[in-house]
């Protein structure tokens, strides 16, 4: 038969249609049964991430405050202060604005919105709100005369740049950026440069952590997979007990057993090594955050060794030690290479959950210990600067997604092995 | 060290795993330079602990092994220069062929131009010089099994040991395998010990065969007298095919030994391993021994036998008699005019003769 020739079944149906069609039903039976799995992923994943994005580049609380006013800034050239006209709008945008009550769309939101940028500018907002009313024309001169702070032509240049509803200012604080008098974007002071720091100081924590963890891991993997199954299964309890155990319950226990009147502090006295007052501070600080965390994610790292190490036979030791490799040797050339996939899948995993953490460095890192996760978390939760928030979280999720093509382009995501 | 001193001996070499049990209860053997020896026994009988042994992966508990006349139980794995192929061949899967045959040479020091001729030579010697850039996992099995020899061969090892090597193969491979192996045997002059449980295997390809059971060396000797002279019943049994009649032993005339066999029959055989009157003992009988319809004399022992079942196997034609209190009795009767009357539940006399029925202990 030729190539060009279709192959027909028994009834003249072309032999792919046929198998299409018998194999479509089971396929869509299949899809069924992933579509919770799909939705969920949807609205707890997707959704949530996109719901990010937007908000590190979205904050409408100027143009929702005073409408008018924002449409009119926007057009301005920026030369020194905005005409009589512009300063009307504000003025009679402020008053309306004064009224509302509504949460979110208040004097105060705008006035926090374009403190974020022009630090100590909000009683300036706020104080002119009360006294808008009264104010009339020329509104330039009069609104100079309630505060001569209006004259100053960077807060116009500053309420310029909030009115836009897309905005990348957030970006700029998160990377430790501002913007200078004339709208240049600069370095921050020092004082304030907070999260690159905090991102370097994350990656450093991190990756000490997966060092310990993979030091840690691969002795005890490499004891599971050689030991006889009974020793091995209770070998294995042990290593998932952090599993078994509610990660507050875990954390609180080195609590009990790093802090300065904990245990091991007891100990080392009791013993004579240190002196009472030499007590040695492991917790609320870096150690603490380090010591904790190594305990949490060291299954993620001994698994997927154990997973990997299993399926290699003693005979490829053996083999190469009878054709004349010293162990050492034999261990390095045969028997670690073949542990890549698993050492490669529990550093990245490892390392991932890492950056990511945050309960428990927000309980146990003090203030020296804490972690991206743990500022990100507090501008959702205390400075409620969601943005900013955002911001920091779509550069976190940036850097994992830029070390996971790394990774791809180091070993490639097919070599490894998480289980 | 003297010329005639073997290249391997083990010396009452004893092994317990687990402190209970004697896994290797004394094992002796010597193994010649240039010999092909097989350890031949069913499945845990000892043949892997014992390679294993001399390989250096396991202690002895007992006993010393020698290797050029040195005592070697002391000497690490890595320092005896002993090629080996596993059962599953233990090629590295993250090297590619080529790499494979390398290391030991690497390991060895040995500049990179010579690691590539030599590669290349033993590669050719099997059959797969273009195989070199494949990795293992895109071999077939045969050709696995190749490369993994020639890896045991590439850095000239004294001695090569093979653990059940073709234990994977079918059937055809196997055979062709076992040729290329006993080819290269000869051609290199080299020094083997081969573990196997199957005894074809062993009776093809070596000079002298182990024959193990319960961590015991049962019969040690060239294949022909394994066959022909089994000198117990485990070996006559465990080698080729044989029938065997119990009975005790009536009278014992120097060479022969009158038997009465639990059916009552009177039967003369060949004295092997039985001492005194009155012991209990097995006869061994190759079916190919046994005589259908003997002519007057040829014989020394001949019993009416009822047919029970004929099976065509072209050559022969296998046949099950009931005879002796046996019923079932096989004798592969030549495909002749002969016998070609042969019926179902016809009785016929059968025979043999004195020499092809050994007396073995029960
Ligand atoms: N590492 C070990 N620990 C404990 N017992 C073992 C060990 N290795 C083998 N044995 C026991 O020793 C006995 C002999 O084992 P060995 O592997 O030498 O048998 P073998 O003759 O090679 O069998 P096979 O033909 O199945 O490979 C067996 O009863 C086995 O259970
Ligand atoms: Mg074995």
């Amino acid at each position: 038969m030729s190539t060009a020739e279709l192959t027909l079944t028994e009834d003249g149906i072309p032999l792919k249609e046929k198998l299409a069609k018998t194999t479509a039903l089971q396929r869509r039976r299949a899809l069924l049964l992933t579509l919770p799995l799909v939705i969920f992923l949807v609205v707890s994943f997707v959704f949530p991430i996109g719901q990010m994005l937007f908000s590190s580049v979205h904050n409408d609380k100027v143009s929702a405050v005073v409408p008018t006013f924002a449409e009119a800034i926007i057009q301005w050239d920026g030369e020194g202060l905005p005409s009589e006209q512009i300063f009307e709008i504000f003025v009679k945008d402020l008053a309306a604005a004064k009224k509302v009550r509504e949460i979110g769309r208040t004097v105060g939101n705008m006035a926090t919105r374009i403190n974020y940028e022009m630090p100590g500018s909000r009683s300036l907002f706020t104080s002119t709100a009360r006294k808008a009313k009264k104010i009339e024309a020329p509104y330039k001169e009069n609104l100079i005369k309630v505060n001569k702070k209006w004259a100053n032509p960077t807060i116009w240049l500053t309420m310029q740049r909030a009115a836009r509803d897309i905005t990348p200012a957030f970006y700029v604080a998160a990377l430790d950026l501002k913007y200078d008098e004339n709208g240049d974007i600069v370095r921050a002071d020092e004082l304030y440069q907070i999260y690159l720091n905090n991102f370097i100081k994350t990656l450093g924590v991190s990756a000490l952590i997966t060092l310990i963890c993979v030091v840690l891991a691969y002795p005890v993997a490499y004891l599971l997979s050689v030991l006889p199954l009974r020793q091995a299964n209770l070998l294995m309890i042990m290593v998932l007990l952090p599993f078994w155990t509610s990660l507050l319950v875990r954390t609180t226990a080195w609590i009990a057993i790093l802090q300065t009147e904990g245990v091991i502090n007891d100990m080392l006295v009791f013993m004579g090594f240190i002196s009472d007052d030499g007590r040695i501070q492991m917790i609320y600080n870096q150690t603490g955050t380090i010591i904790a965390m190594v305990h949490i994610l060291l299954p993620f790292m001994i698994l997927p060794l154990y997973s990997v190490m299993k399926t290699i036979p003693p005979t490829y030791m053996r083999a190469a030690l009878s054709m004349g490799a010293k162990p050492l040797y034999a261990y390095r050339k045969v028997y670690l290479p073949q542990t890549l996939p698993g050492l490669a899948a529990g550093t990245l995993l490892v390392f991932i959950l890492a950056i990511g953490y945050y309960i428990t460095p927000a309980l146990v890192g003090g203030e020296d210990g804490l972690l991206i996760s743990n500022l990100i978390a507090y501008h959702i939760q205390k400075s409620l600067n969601w943005s900013l928030g955002a911001a920091l979280g779509t550069l976190l999720l940036a850097v994992v997604l830029i070390l996971y093509w790394l990774y791809n382009k180091l070993i490639g995501i097919d070599k490894l092995r998480f289980g | 060290m003297s010329a005639e001193s073997p290249l391997v001996r083990f010396e009452n070499i004893q092994k317990s795993y687990d402190g209970e049990i004697l896994v290797v209860k004394d094992f002796n053997l010597d193994v010649a330079k240039g010999e092909f020896v097989t350890m031949l026994g069913p499945s845990g009988s000892g043949k892997t602990t014992c390679l294993m042994m001399l390989a250096g992966f396991e202690p002895a508990t007992n006993g010393e092994i020698y290797l050029k006349g040195k005592p070697i139980n002391k000497v690490p794995p890595y320092k005896r220069g002993i090629g080996m192929v596993f059962q599953n061949y233990a090629l590295f899967p993250h090297m590619t062929v080529a790499e494979n045959l390398s290391f030991p040479l690497e390991v060895r020091g040995i500049s990179r131009s010579e690691r590539e001729t030599r590669v290349k030579r033993a590669l050719d010697m099997v059959q797969l010089g273009e195989f070199g850039g494949r990795r293992p996992m895109q071999l077939s099995g045969g050709q696995q099994q190749r490369v993994a020899v020639a890896r045991s061969l590439v850095f000239d090892p004294d001695l090569v040991l093979m653990d059940e090597p073709l234990g994977a193969l079918d059937k055809n491979l196997r055979e062709q395998m076992q040729y290329e192996i006993k080819h290269l045997h000869e051609q290199l002059g080299l020094t083997v010990v081969y573990v196997t449980h199957d005894q074809t295997e062993a009776l093809t390809m070596s000079n002298r065969i182990a024959v193990f059971d319960d961590g015991i060396v049962q019969q040690c000797a060239a294949p022909a007298a394994l066959y022909e002279n089994p000198e117990n019943a485990f070996v006559a049994n465990f080698i080729g095919e044989n029938n065997r009649i119990m009975g005790t032993v009536k009278n014992i005339d120097g060479e022969h030994v009158s038997v009465t066999a639990d059916s009552g029959d009177n039967i003369v055989a060949h004295k092997v391993n039985i001492e005194n009157v009155g012991d209990r003992t097995t006869l061994s009988l190759r079916p190919e021994r046994v005589f259908v319809s003997p002519e007057e004399g040829s014989v020394d022992n001949v019993f009416s036998a009822k047919v029970e079942e004929l099976i065509y196997h072209g050559d022969h034609i296998r046949t099950r008699f009931k005879v002796c209190g046996h019923d079932d009795f096989i004798v592969k009767v030549p495909n002749s005019a002969k016998h070609s009357a042969l019926q179902e539940n016809n009785t016929v006399n059968i025979g043999w003769k004195v020499e092809d029925c050994l007396a073995l202990d029960a």
